[in-house]
């Protein structure tokens, strides 16, 4: 299973060059590691429907207990299904869409990038691993987006959805660890079965808040609900893949994971399941607004990510079911929904509904498939929507304390459904042919290919619910639940209620339907109100940042390196005195130290460079006044039995001058720039500076020198590391990835010297 | 203002400065010395001869541009630690062959280690001497 997972990600790397080599046909020999995946998760499912788990686990950090753990049960294998599925369609799909485009092979990187993650998410039994997926899947929704970069639309939609969901994903992050410790494991199985622990909890509220802000960013459940239309600035195959059928369901999937742990409270309960009626009423409402294909089936699949939130919130067994169903129906159809209109955008050049129109003559194939998945949206019997529907309205009506809101709201919400099943799947095809930018003509295999499938298994199973019903749906919901679920699909329920409730919403729905022209212009006139909205709050959030930021920069890093070095030395100054200050007797040398002559002679050359350097009366006498400093230095070094730092002293000091001097070469004659008031500015800063030395110095050689690590070393340093030079064992063997630390951070400088000194703009 | 001594000097000194480098480095686990200030020498070796003879000499006998010297330092100290892991210890764990100059050195890991630093100290001084020398 791990081989499953990791295996995504393998074939993202070397995707460009098979897609370079292959051409046009690439994606069909590239869809063969999803299609292969599954059929070895569909082989799982047997296993998985008896109420087994398959485990699977590697040591990540065995000291922390961390492992990279995996587990599928029925609710991941529900997952896996759609994730692997979906993602063979769509990656034969973009081969035809995006032909000829020069970056396709990057594109499938992504795309496969992104299925590896999204799977290694539904199957991850650690939460750290289930976190890391987690935001893996944001990192490749990020480059999916903006995969067309050179549009600035594509770019800020790409930053907004990683924005919203990082934050998110942090909030999430909290929440999981939090979740971990209360749990005493962050090994999902173990903490399945100590839910009462966690809800008994103190920490249970902030975890639960962390946790649901993570997934509702993720699943864009209002008031986050913004970035999701927005992302349909991506390729389609990415909208129809990412954006509704897998990754936008991964918050969904969250609260589903963790029902059986968080869930059943009443705060769970009611946090959950208004925040999903809310999203369903205004994701219904504002996609009647578009008309522009892609943001109508944008708004309706936040509309029914609602309604699986609602459902979770509930989780009764029978909202468990409905969920699932549901879930299992929307992939299918708004998968295929998307994809027609990707293949409508690419054969016509158009997407916005009120321009598109009569094209069944010359697309048939694709409108067949439309009006198919349609079908399944608008919840008409016998396909697999109307199950969905019907059982939705089953969980609304037998909800205990009659909670009319909650119907309220699942009707409102298929109400529009259908009529966006009308404007998306039958509009473009209905009615007199209408001008396109582009001569309308059949999409080619690869863009039918996926319609067809997936709308036409939304209708089979729907008319054969039971192996839908026995392999994927009950098994996802005994997860979900905790337990067994013993409720059958079915389509025929009898004359009940929801039957009733299910007449009423088609006809609402086709009265919007009918009057699909007037919603833009009426819901129009809100738009100023939506400016106040939460997108608003986005576009106010970011503009702040970036405002801070400036002026943080200005302040800050204002260029001039006098000004960080004055900053550097009066923070340490002033932290390390005041420590001083309060903490440590200062100890002031009773006598003059017993010197030798030779001693003393260093010591005063030191002071005379040192002097010298200031007042120089040029920068080449200041230079060499530094260096003989510098090598004063490096003779108290060797005089005091530190050898290796004193050759490297001299030989940094050495070419410390050389540098020096091949800079000085080029600047401007030596002239006073700073005032005498700035003069004594700096003496007072340097001086200050220079007295702080010298009394750490004197507290750290009043201290006892022999210290457990320094005998430590000089013990161990010839048995353990075979040498004598206890400085030199340090460095590259004790120490050695500290080192290797440092020398990185060196190299970069160095490249940073060479960036800057060559890289520079033609003539600045 | 070329000068003639100077000149000559550089040319004698440059190998046994660089000889010395080496030295410097293998001697460093059991005496003063070791890859960093190693590869300060040999940098300081090249700029001598850069400044005496001009830059595209210094440039043409190093053979190899300064900044892969930088990457290849990089990777060899990268590559010294995996070694141990392979045999099963943590990364960096320092591993010893059998042959050895006594008194000298001995082949081992942190030698290779070491030898990265010197590369890196080496490639970072001579990048930075060189592109300042053109400019």
């Amino acid at each position: 299973m791990i081989a499953a997972v990791l295996s995504g990600f393998a074939l993202a790397l070397v995707a460009p060059w098979v897609s370079h080599a292959g051409r046009h046909k690439a994606g069909w020999a590239l869809a063969l590691l999803p299609a292969g995946l599954t059929a070895y998760f569909a082989a799982a499912l047997p296993t998985v429907a008896a109420g087994g788990a398959i485990l699977a686990s590697l040591d990540w950090v065995p000291a922390l207990e961390m492992k990279f753990s995996f587990r599928l049960d029925g609710l991941s294998a529900l997952f896996t299904v759609l994730i692997t599925g979906i993602g063979t369609l769509v990656v034969v799909y973009s081969g035809d869409y995006l032909k000829g485009h020069p970056r396709l092979g990057q594109f499938y990187a992504y795309l496969l990038l992104f299925m590896a993650s999204m799977l290694g998410l539904v199957l991850a039994d650690n939460l750290i691993t289930l976190f890391v997926f987690w935001e893996l899947t944001s990192v490749s929704s990020y480059l999916l987006i903006g995969f067309e970069h050179e549009r600035a639309e594509a770019r800020a939609a790409a930053l907004q959805a990683l924005l919203v969901t990082g934050s998110g994903g942090l909030a999430l992050l909290g929440g999981l660890i939090l979740l971990g410790y209360t749990g005493g494991s962050f090994e999902l199985t173990d903490l399945l079965t100590r839910g009462g622990l966690v809800r008994d909890h103190a920490l249970y509220l902030p975890i639960l808040v962390l946790v649901l802000a993570g997934a509702f960013t993720k699943s864009a459940q209002v008031p986050f609900h913004f970035w999701l239309p927005t992302a349909m600035e991506a390729p389609t195959p990415v909208s129809a893949y990412l954006h509704s059928a897998t990754m936008v369901k991964a918050g969904v999937y969250l609260l589903a994971r963790l029902s059986p742990v968080l869930g059943g409270t009443d705060a769970w309960a009611v946090v959950v399941t208004s925040f999903g009626a809310a999203t369903v009423v205004l994701g219904g409402v504002l996609a009647l607004r578009q008309t522009d294909l892609k943001r109508i089936l944008a708004y309706s699949t936040v509309s029914a990510l609602g309604v699986l939130t609602a459902l979770l919130g509930v989780a009764t067994p029978e909202a468990a079911m409905a969920g699932m169903v549901f879930l299992l129906g929307h992939s299918l159809y708004k998968g295929a929904l998307f994809l027609v209109a990707g293949a409508v955008d690419h054969e016509t050049g158009a997407r916005d509904v009120s321009r598109l129109g009569g094209l069944r003559s010359a697309m048939p194939q694709t409108a067949f498939a439309a009006g198919l998945a349609a079908f399944s949206m608008a919840g008409l019997p016998p396909a697999l929507g109307f199950i969905g529907k019907e059982s939705l309205y089953e969980a609304a009506l037998h909800l205990p304390g009659g909670s009319l809101w909650f119907f309220g709201a699942a009707f409102v919400g298929s109400a529009a459904l259908v009529g966006v099943a009308g404007i998306v799947g039958v509009g473009p095809f209905a009615g007199p042919p209408v001008a396109t930018p582009r001569h309308a003509h059949e999409a080619p295999l690869g863009l039918r290919l996926g319609p067809w499938i997936l709308a036409v298994l939304g209708l089979a199973a729907g008319i054969a619910p039971g192996a839908a019903g026995q392999w994927l749906v009950a098994p996802a919901a005994s997860s979900v639940l905790g337990d067994g679920v013993q409720i059958k699909l079915a389509l025929w329920h009898g004359m009940t209620p929801a039957l009733g409730a299910s007449v009423l919403t088609i006809l609402c729905g086709v009265a919007i339907f009918a009057a699909r022209t007037v919603w833009p212009r009426l819901l129009a006139a809100f738009d100023r109100a939506g400016r106040w909205g939460p997108a608003g709050w986005y576009d106010l959030g970011l503009a702040a940042l970036n405002a801070t930021a400036r002026i943080q920069t200005r302040i800050l890093q204002n260029g001039y390196l006098r000004v960080y070095l004055l900053t550097i030395i009066a923070v340490t100054v002033c932290l390390t005195g005041y420590a001083m200050v309060n903490r440590v007797d200062v100890p002031l040398p009773a006598a003059w130290p017993d010197a030798r002559p030779h001693e003393w002679t260093v010591a005063a050359v030191l002071l005379l460079a040192a002097l010298a350097a200031v007042r120089a009366p040029s920068r080449l006498a200041a230079v060499t006044a530094l260096g003989a400093a510098g090598y004063s230095v490096a003779f108290v070094f060797i005089l005091y039995g530190a050898p290796d730092l004193g050759m490297t002293q001299f030989a940094i000091e050495t070419l410390t001058v050389i540098l020096l001097v091949l800079v000085l070469y080029r600047l401007p004659r030596f002239a006073r720039f700073s005032s005498t008031a700035a003069r004594v500015r700096d003496a007072v800063f340097a001086g200050t500076a220079g007295a702080l030395m010298t009394l750490l110095l004197l507290i750290a050689t009043r201290a006892p020198l022999e210290s457990r690590v320094g005998t430590y070393f000089s013990e161990a340093s010839v048995p353990a590391a075979h040498g004598r030079n206890i400085v030199n064992v340090i460095l590259v063997d004790f120490r050695a990835l500290d080192t290797l630390g440092e020398i990185t951070v060196l190299a970069l400088a160095g490249i940073g010297v060479y960036a800057l000194l060559r890289l520079r703009p033609k003539g600045g | 203002m070329p000068s003639l001594i100077l000149s000559t000097a550089a040319r004698y000194l440059l190998p046994l400065l660089l000889l010395f480098s080496m030295f410097v480095l293998l001697r460093g686990h059991n005496e003063p010395g070791g890859g960093f200030v190693g590869g300060l020498m040999a940098a300081a070796a090249f700029a001598l001869h850069a400044i005496a003879n001009g830059l595209d000499q210094a440039r043409e006998l190093l053979r190899f541009d300064p900044r892969s010297l930088i990457g290849v330092g990089l990777l060899v100290a990268l590559a010294s630690g995996m070694p141990a892991m392979v045999a099963g210890y943590p990364f960096l764990t320092g591993l010893w062959g059998t042959l050895s100059w006594p008194e000298v050195f001995k082949i081992g890991t942190p030698l290779a280690f070491d030898l990265g630093v010197y590369l890196v100290v080496a490639g970072t001084t001579l990048t930075i001497i060189f592109v300042l020398m053109e400019e």
